[in-house]
């Protein structure tokens, strides 16, 4: 693949230009191998549709959720001050993020820190775009395909976000599943709560092959997540079980943009 | 003579709760203290859709409408309770008869809600004695907790008993004259041969075993998980209102931060009072927290749905708030040498909580049950430095390179290349 070209916060403002929108690209879509390609995706979207936006590059850091989940206050709170300050120096207004651990803690946990922005989930932005007729999206693209979805903790149960992810895939005509558990019903992946950085307790099984079981039973070619701690779980779970020939995992912005219309 | 007896039982109900009630008072005493946000409104309408709507318990359609029948049943059955205190001091009959046709109707109602209450509570009971039903089961029920539990069922099954009975015995005294409507009770009255008893003296029997029943009931709930029929309507009330997720910041380390960021630490004067951060015993929990702990009837409903539950972990969201509950009381007794986390609660049972909220979205009462956990979790980091192994690693990271994983924050742009 040939690189992508992104604006960087830093030059943009240089040039005197304050972008609209800030893509905030998180921790795992900047370094985890599989989400890099979720992220692409996503950018690939914002170039289609010719957003104004602008990401921090190596400005950015990590929001600290892990710290702070873990227990670790201190350093969740000195992050926040990093972060913070380098948002509001830019005079950033509007915050599209992916990973619904960076958007729950910028969304509801920055502002009695001093980071009070409007931050969008981008299943609400993919939809914003394809209703204002922005990008177009091919909705034979995923003929024959038998689809799930995965609801991310932080996104449904914790913020109420159920419908927009669903209605970004319901853009193509496909054969569309819910597992048994879904939506506010749904069966965390195992990773949330700073799990995703170390090996679980002691038990009989790991949450994700828990999960991992309502997506075979669904008999889906594809299940979609949005959060890179989920797309890791069901990814380990989908080997775990030796069902790599039959499903994959992808990213809702993943299915968008392999399926864009010039 | 019946007066000066019911109003002397009455008043010694009343006051032995009422030293139940001030020794739970002194319970919340030693909690923290958290400011209301005064959202009365919101929190109206809450408790309106959730604790009286029963709202959260219908997740599950069928038990759940059992309980809201047993709970909306409870309600108005509990209007034809205080008439029996007024009839019991003055001396009158169905005292609450000057009402006319409203009278009727909760007369009515209350006699169909007997029978509707009778059948759901032999329903649970069976479901907790015959059935084997996984969230009866758990290492934080005991057999005592179990045992509580079949003592209140018992409780209500004798409470509708004794008010069929009296329903029953009261119609077949009074016949047509009889104010108010018992379509149930009138409808079965046949059934029954009253006349080779005596039936007035049944129907003293039937009333007296019934206000009796509710003065012990009364009490023995502050002692029990039951105390939900006190807790539910204004644990709901208080509940959080913010996204599921939301965990509040701390702003003792707010300031602590500031200080450091100033560059000042050294000449921070120290806190008057230094208190602990997060939560080790039971004075650290917030009044909620502890709201929560006597609201818990150990339904169980959050620890089936808990993944690390489910998995074979040792964390059970219900297990949190029975040993807060149960610390508590050992607290108030002598409660010396012991804390909440270490002597009730394991930090594998906290390090396994992936913050995933089913078990809060699940609570029927609106329990907090992951920020409980997370701040237990905030003291053995802040406090003691006692972090997994790769939670350290991950602190370190983020403080070295500013990401969880060690990756230098000048790579931040390879997934544009890749």
């Amino acid at each position: 693949m040939t690189k992508i070209d992104v604006p960087i916060m830093a030059e943009v403002s240089a040039q005197g230009h304050q972008p609209e929108y800030l893509f905030w690209v998180g921790c795992a879509g900047a370094f985890d191998k599989r989400y890099q390609k979720v992220t692409r995706a996503f950018a690939q979207i914002l170039n289609a549709a010719k957003v104004d936006y602008a990401v921090l590059g190596t400005e950015e850091t990590c929001t600290g959720d892990p710290a702070k989940r873990a227990g670790n206050e201190m350093l969740f709170q000195m992050q926040a001050m990093q972060v913070i300050e380098t948002l509001n120096g830019y005079g950033v207004k509007k915050v599209i993020c992916i990973c619904p651990h960076c958007f729950n803690i910028l969304k509801n946990e920055y502002p009695e820190l001093g980071g009070d922005y409007e931050v969008i989930h981008y299943s609400a932005f993919i939809n914003q775009l394809v209703d204002s007729g922005q990008i177009l999206v091919n909705q034979e693209g995923l003929k024959n395909k038998r689809i799930t979805y995965h609801d991310p903790c932080y996104l449904g149960r914790g913020n109420g976000i159920y419908e927009a992810p669903r209605k970004v895939i319901s853009q193509f005509k496909i054969d569309y599943r819910e597992m048994k558990r879904a939506k506010s019903f749904s069966l965390c992946c195992g990773a949330g709560g700073a799990q995703m950085f170390k090996e679980a307790e002691k038990g009989h099984k790991e949450v994700y092959e828990e999960r991992t079981a309502d997506v075979l039973a669904t008999g889906a070619n594809i299940v979609a997540t949005a959060c890179p701690f989920c797309m890791t779980m069901l990814s380990d779970g989908i080997k775990f079980a030796n069902k790599e020939a039959e499903v994959t995992n992808m990213d809702i912005a993943e299915l968008i943009a392999q399926n864009l219309v010039d | 003579m019946n007066q000066l007896v019911f109003t002397i039982l009455l008043i010694a109900a009343m006051a032995v709760l009422l030293r139940s009630f001030w020794q739970i008072r002194a319970n919340f005493a030693r909690t923290r203290e958290v400011a209301f946000d005064g959202q009365v409104m919101k929190r109206l309408r809450l408790t309106a859709t959730v604790a009286l709507g029963q709202t959260k318990i219908l997740r599950k359609p069928f038990i759940g409408l059992m309980h809201a029948l047993v709970f909306w049943g409870f309600i108005v059955i509990t209007i034809g309770s205080l008439e029996m205190v007024i009839d019991g001091v003055s001396g009158w009959h169905r005292s609450l008869s000057i009402l006319g046709p409203f009278y009727t109707l909760i007369a009515a109602s209350g006699d169909i809600f007997a029978y509707v209450v009778l059948a759901g509570i032999v329903l649970f009971l069976a479901r907790r004695l015959l059935m084997h039903i996984r969230r009866f089961d758990g290492v934080e029920l005991t057999k005592a907790n179990k045992t509580d539990a079949a003592i209140a069922l018992g409780f209500i099954m004798l409470l509708m008993l004794s008010l069929i009975g009296l329903n029953m015995t009261d119609l077949y005294l009074h016949g047509d004259a009889l104010p108010g409507a018992y379509p149930i009770s009138a409808w079965l009255l046949p059934y029954f041969d009253l006349s080779t008893v005596n039936a007035e003296v049944m129907y003293k029997f039937y009333w007296w075993s019934h206000i009796l029943l509710i003065f012990i009931f009364a009490n023995y709930l502050p002692y029990s998980k039951h105390f939900h029929v006190f807790m539910s309507l204004p644990n709901v009330f208080f509940s959080n209102l913010n996204p599921l997720t939301y965990l509040p910041s701390m702003p003792e380390v707010q300031k602590e931060v500031a200080l450091m960021l100033s560059g000042n630490a050294s000449d921070a004067t120290p806190p008057e009072q230094a208190q602990r951060f997060g939560v080790k015993d039971v004075e650290d929990i917030t009044w909620k927290n502890y709201m929560d702990a006597l609201t818990c009837t150990q339904c169980g409903r959050c620890t089936e749905v808990c993944p690390a539950n489910i998995t074979g972990k040792l964390l059970s969201p219900r297990k949190i708030f029975v040993d807060i509950r149960a610390r508590m009381d050992d607290k108030s007794k002598n409660g010396s040498g012991k804390f909440l986390l270490g002597d009730y609660i394991s930090k594998e049972e906290l390090w396994a909580c992936t913050t995933c909220n089913a078990c809060a979205q699940e609570c029927p009462l609106n329990i907090s049950h992951p920020n409980l956990i997370m701040d237990m979790r905030r003291y053995l980091v802040l406090e003691e430095g006692a972090a997994p192994d790769e939670l350290n690693a991950m602190f370190a990271n983020i403080e070295n390179n500013g990401a969880p994983w060690k990756y230098s924050a000048e790579d931040r742009l390879k997934w544009t290349e890749a």
